[in-house]
This record gives C-alpha cells, sequence and structure tokens, in this order.
C-alpha cells in the first residue's frame, strides 16, 4: 500500500516544481518583453520608425537581422519595440475587468435573490456569444482607439470574473465569520469589502492572470483584424496585418513577429499556470 | 428528459431575447447619426435625412426595436447599409459556408481529440500522455492567426501543398472545396485538439479505475471487450457534450480565421459589416450566431441526455 503514496508524492512534488519552473521561466519571458518595451527604444541597432526607400523588403542580413519591410524599416528593431502598445492595453483591460467583476460578483453573490437572478441571465446572454464578436459590435459602434479597446476588453472580461468571484462568494457568505459580521450589525458594503473581499481575492487574482491571457491573444488578434492597436504603432499584430499579402516571398515581414506574439502569450500563460499552481496549494 | 429539454429550450429562448435587445442597443451607440457615418462626413444634409427616414432609423427607439426583432423571427432582416439590399440572402449564404467549414474542422478534431485522449489516457502517466496533454495544452493558447500563419508559410508557401486562400473558383466541386478549406480547418483543429483529449482522458481514466471496469475484467472479458463496452462509452459521454457545444464556435467564433483567407462565412460577414459599419447586417449576423450558438448548447443536453442512461430516465 505505501508503494503507491510514495509514489503520487513524488509525483505531486515533481508537478509542484514542475510548476514553479513554469513560473518563473514565464517571468523571464514577460520581463524580457516587458524591458523591451520601456528600454527597447535604446537598444535598437535601428530607429524602428525610420523608413529607407531605398533598402525596402531587403531578406535578413549581418546590417538588418530580421531583414526590412515594405517602407524599409528594421524589422528587428520593430519587434523589440513591437510589445509596448499592448503591454499598456491589456494589462489594463484586465484590471478593468477584475475590477468591475470583483464588485458585481461580490455584490450578486452576497445580495442573490432577484438581482442576482437578473444579473446572472445576462451575464449568461453575452457569454451567449463568442467573445470575438461582441468586441466588434462595440468597436464597430464607438470607434477604435487604446481607450476604446481597455474598456470593450474590460467590459466583456467583467461578466466573467463575476462569475467566478460569484461563486466563491456564494461559499463565503455562509461561513460563520460572515454571520458573526451582521450580528455585529455591520453595513453590506463593509462586509462584503472588508470581510469577504479578502477571502475571494486569490480567487479573483488567479482569474485575473488567466485573463490577462486572454487579453493579449485578444489584443492581438483585435490588431490584426483593424480594431485594436492602431499604425503607427510598431505592434506585431499590425505589422503582422500589413505584411500578410507578403507571405509568399518575404516571410521575414511576418515570422517574427508571429513568433514573438506567440512568446509573449506562452509567457503570460506560465505564469497563469504557475500562480494558479502556487495560489491552490495555499 | 421532455420537461428537462423543453426548460432549456424556453431558457435558451429568454436569453436569445436579452441578446437582441444588447445587440440592437449597441447599434444605437454609433455617435452621431447613422446616415452621416454611411453616407461620410461630405454628404449634404437632405441626402443624410433622406436616408436616415428611408432606413427608418429616425424613429423611437422602442419603436425601431419592435419593428426589427418583430420582423426579424420571420425571416425579414432589414435592409443592409452598404449593398442596399435586404440582409437574409447574405446572411444565408455566409452560413452554409460557415457550416462547410465548421463540418470539416469538427469531423477532424473531434476523432483526432478523442483519439489523442484516450491514448494518453491508457498510457497515464508516461511520456506519451505527458507529451500529449502538455502539446495540446501548449497549441490551445496560441492565437488562431498565429497558427494560421505558420500553417500558411508551411503548407502554403514552402511545400505548395495547398491554397492559401479559401476563395475557391467559381463552380468547384466538393473535392476542391475541400481542398480549399483544409488550411482555414486546421488552426481550430491545433486550437481544440489539446481540449478536447483533456476532457477525453479525463473521463478514460476515471472510467478505467471504476469498479465496473474492474468486474468486467475479473469476470474474463477480453481486454478490447471491456474497453469498448464499459471504459469508451463511459468516457466519452462528457467529451462529445463538449464536442457538440463546440459547434457554435466553429460556425461563429472564427472572425479572424474566415478574415484572414478571405472566407465569406459568418465571421468573414461579421467582420466585414463591422469594417463598413454596417449595423443591419452586422445585428442580423450577430443574433444568427446566437441562435446557432443556443442551438449548439440544445443539442449538447440532448446529447448527453440522449446518452446518459441516468439522465434519460429523469433520475438526475
Amino acid at each position: 500500500m505505501s508503494e503507491p503514496t510514495h509514489r503520487s508524492a513524488t509525483l505531486e512534488a515533481l508537478r509542484d516544481a514542475l510548476r514553479s519552473r513554469s513560473l518563473l521561466l514565464g517571468s523571464l519571458i514577460l520581463l524580457f518583453w516587458i524591458l523591451c518595451a520601456l528600454f527597447g527604444r535604446h537598444w535598437t541597432p535601428h530607429d524602428p520608425y525610420a523608413d529607407d526607400l531605398l533598402a525596402t523588403l531587403a531578406p535578413p542580413s549581418l546590417q538588418h537581422w530580421f531583414g526590412t519591410d515594405q517602407l524599409g524599416r528594421d524589422v528587428f528593431s520593430r519587434v523589440i519595440i513591437g510589445a509596448r502598445d499592448i503591454l499598456i492595453v491589456a494589462p489594463l483591460a484586465t484590471l478593468l475587468g477584475t475590477v468591475l467583476g470583483t464588485a458585481l460578483g461580490l455584490t450578486i453573490g452576497y445580495f442573490r435573490g432577484p438581482i442576482d437572478d437578473i444579473v446572472s441571465r445576462v451575464i449568461e446572454a453575452l457569454q451567449a456569444l463568442p467573445l470575438v464578436i461582441v468586441a466588434l459590435m462595440a468597436l464597430a459602434a464607438v470607434g477604435t482607439s487604446n481607450t476604446s479597446v481597455i474598456c470593450v476588453i474590460g467590459f466583456v472580461f467583467t461578466p466573467i470574473i463575476a462569475r467566478t468571484v460569484r461563486a466563491a462568494t456564494l461559499a463565503e457568505v455562509e461561513l460563520d465569520y460572515v454571520a458573526a459580521a451582521r450580528v455585529r450589525g455591520d453595513g453590506a458594503l463593509a462586509i462584503m469589502f472588508i470581510e469577504i473581499l479578502p477571502n475571494v481575492l486569490p480567487v479573483a487574482i488567479v482569474e485575473m492572470t488567466v485573463r490577462l491571457g486572454y487579453a493579449i491573444f485578444f489584443v492581438a488578434s483585435l490588431s490584426f483584424i483593424g480594431f485594436g492597436i492602431q499604425p503607427p504603432s510598431a505592434d506585431w499584430g499590425i505589422a503582422i496585418a500589413e505584411n500578410y499579402s507578403l507571405i509568399g516571398s518575404y516571410w521575414w515581414t511576418i515570422l517574427f513577429d508571429a513568433a514573438a506574439t506567440a512568446s509573449l502569450i506562452i509567457g503570460v500563460n506560465l505564469v497563469a499556470d504557475g500562480l494558479g499552481g502556487v495560489l491552490e496549494r495555499r | 428528459m421532455l420537461k428537462f429539454l423543453l426548460k432549456r429550450a424556453l431558457l435558451s429562448i429568454i436569453t436569445l431575447a436579452i441578446l437582441s435587445v444588447f445587440v440592437f442597443l449597441g447599434g444605437q451607440l454609433l455617435p452621431g447619426d447613422v446616415g452621416r457615418a454611411v453616407l461620410g462626413p461630405l454628404a449634404d444634409a437632405r441626402s443624410v435625412a433622406a436616408f436616415n427616414h428611408q432606413m427608418g432609423v429616425d424613429r423611437p427607439l422602442l419603436i425601431q426595436y419592435w419593428d426589427w426583432i418583430s420582423h426579424f423571427v420571420t425571416g425579414d432582416m432589414g435592409r443592409s447599409f452598404t449593398f442596399r439590399a435586404p440582409v437574409a440572402p447574405f446572411i444565408a449564404e455566409a452560413l452554409v459556408n460557415s457550416l462547410k467549414l465548421a463540418a470539416l474542422a469538427f469531423v477532424l478534431v473531434v476523432p483526432i481529440g478523442i483519439g489523442g485522449g484516450v491514448y494518453a489516457a491508457l498510457r497515464a502517466g508516461s511520456l506519451a500522455d505527458r507529451g500529449i496533454i502538455v502539446i495540446g495544452q501548449s497549441l490551445g493558447i496560441v492565437p488562431e492567426f498565429i497558427a494560421s500563419i505558420v500553417l500558411i508559410l508551411i503548407f502554403g508557401v514552402w511545400l505548395r501543398w495547398l491554397p492559401m486562400s479559401a476563395d475557391w473558383p467559381e463552380g468547384a466541386g466538393a473535392l476542391t472545396q475541400v481542398r480549399y478549406l483544409i488550411l482555414p480547418a486546421l488552426p481550430p483543429v491545433l486550437i481544440y485538439f489539446g481540449y478536447i483529449a483533456r476532457i477525453a482522458r479525463v473521463g478514460t481514466v476515471e472510467a478505467l479505475n471504476a469498479d465496473y471496469t474492474r468486474t468486467a475484467v475479473l469476470k474474463g472479458l477480453p481486454w478490447h471487450t471491456v474497453l469498448r463496452r464499459h471504459v469508451l462509452r463511459n468516457a466519452l459521454l462528457p467529451t462529445i457534450t463538449i464536442a457538440a457545444s463546440l459547434i457554435g464556435y466553429l460556425v461563429g467564433g472564427l472572425v479572424v480565421i474566415e478574415a484572414l483567407f478571405h472566407y465569406r462565412g459568418m465571421g468573414g460577414l461579421i467582420y466585414a459589416a463591422a469594417k463598413a459599419k454596417d449595423f443591419p447586417m452586422l445585428e442580423a449576423g450577430i443574433l444568427t450566431i446566437g441562435a446557432i450558438y443556443a442551438l449548439a448548447s440544445l443539442l449538447a443536453d440532448l446529447l448527453s441526455s440522449a446518452l446518459n442512461p441516468r439522465i434519460r430516465a429523469g433520475r438526475l
């Protein structure tokens, strides 16, 4: 009997190590792109925005490591600073969604009853569509700018986060400390935000890191189809969209931006996965 | 069971009704007036007013909503701003195209995902198991357009095996159409392979450890019979339910892929309508996708109740 338990304990430890390793690796990738976004401008070998019409679509060489694009801009320099806008838009959108979603989830989880029924129904209606469609509709209506993208993604995420926080709140409301606070005569707001919030916060934070991965995924996709970050930003999604028609002969104008986008998304997901594991164990 | 399904159907109708209000209000968010936005800043005020009157957008909101939704449910989906023609035929054509693409992606991803998941479960803990799960998870988080571009580069540009656009020549036969659809169908396959494999794996591992499987083995049934009759039948129930609910996404959610491959399905239609601010088209398209989502989840419920004897008997 002791053999299997011993093995599962080893497996558990192995998984933990892997989890924390994924957290470490993800953080490194994320840190790399954040540093590039902040200081990359000083490190790039060429001016990322300067065109050179005498050297358009040059293949990768010692002078231009990743080649040049249609306007002769250095692809390597643009890839390095390409995370700038997405690393502002996606986290802000996620933060907005988390704050609104947590407040909404706490409220409907605490009061239950008709408010919960109505809001839950509305949340379900919004989730009856792919997120990208909801976002497209909203962005077509209000127009595209960094601010509108942040707001739209934030609002789209709100019901999803609210749902998770609501479930956690429903479990907390049953516990003694909430009953005690009620007996003490604390107001509903105080109970929700002082007593319950700290206990549902880990859930909200894990949800937030997962959502951050989706937000980056989402902003990149929206930028690619022209509804996200707008030119002249060096954003990867835009670069891919601009050079997509050249994919047949000038692969370097696209491949590096695609790889950079993938690496950023994988990094964030590794962090979310690792963080989820760490918070789960506590 | 009938009661359960009726209740679910009623809930989806309520959901769709709420959705229709949102979609309608979304169309009203457009800053300034519709005629100005559609005709552009250079059009004169009189033609803008005439356009607004012709489209009926100068009436009170509630009347507009009622007018829209009451016609919508009878199949009259309004007139497109861009094409100055009824929306319904465009939606019908896009829906047929989307169903083709969705069907191809579906018949690729479900067997591959289930196969991968069951294979992983039978070798639980092995390197192959770990590999399938990790690869599936990693593929699942890559955005569709990145996966598409890598696939286009490999199969369209370097190997030249497959056409890079889904726009097949006029009058192409079914086989040619499939050839044009393989590349656009692959990204959702890659994205959902891991998801389906994971669920199939969990179900299979559970069934392998269940008492009825041990009983079946101990009473001397051949292993493949145990696998087929006891393990897989129980294991694949949740997987099939999940797969059915994927249909909604495959028909209506492939906006980026359809835009990328110049495919005229629902996603491509929504994308074009959003670009042109063609709100009647956009609203009709979105509501159609909502209806397909509702149908897909009803289908999932129906399947799981038909396959699960406990729900079928009304005991659950």
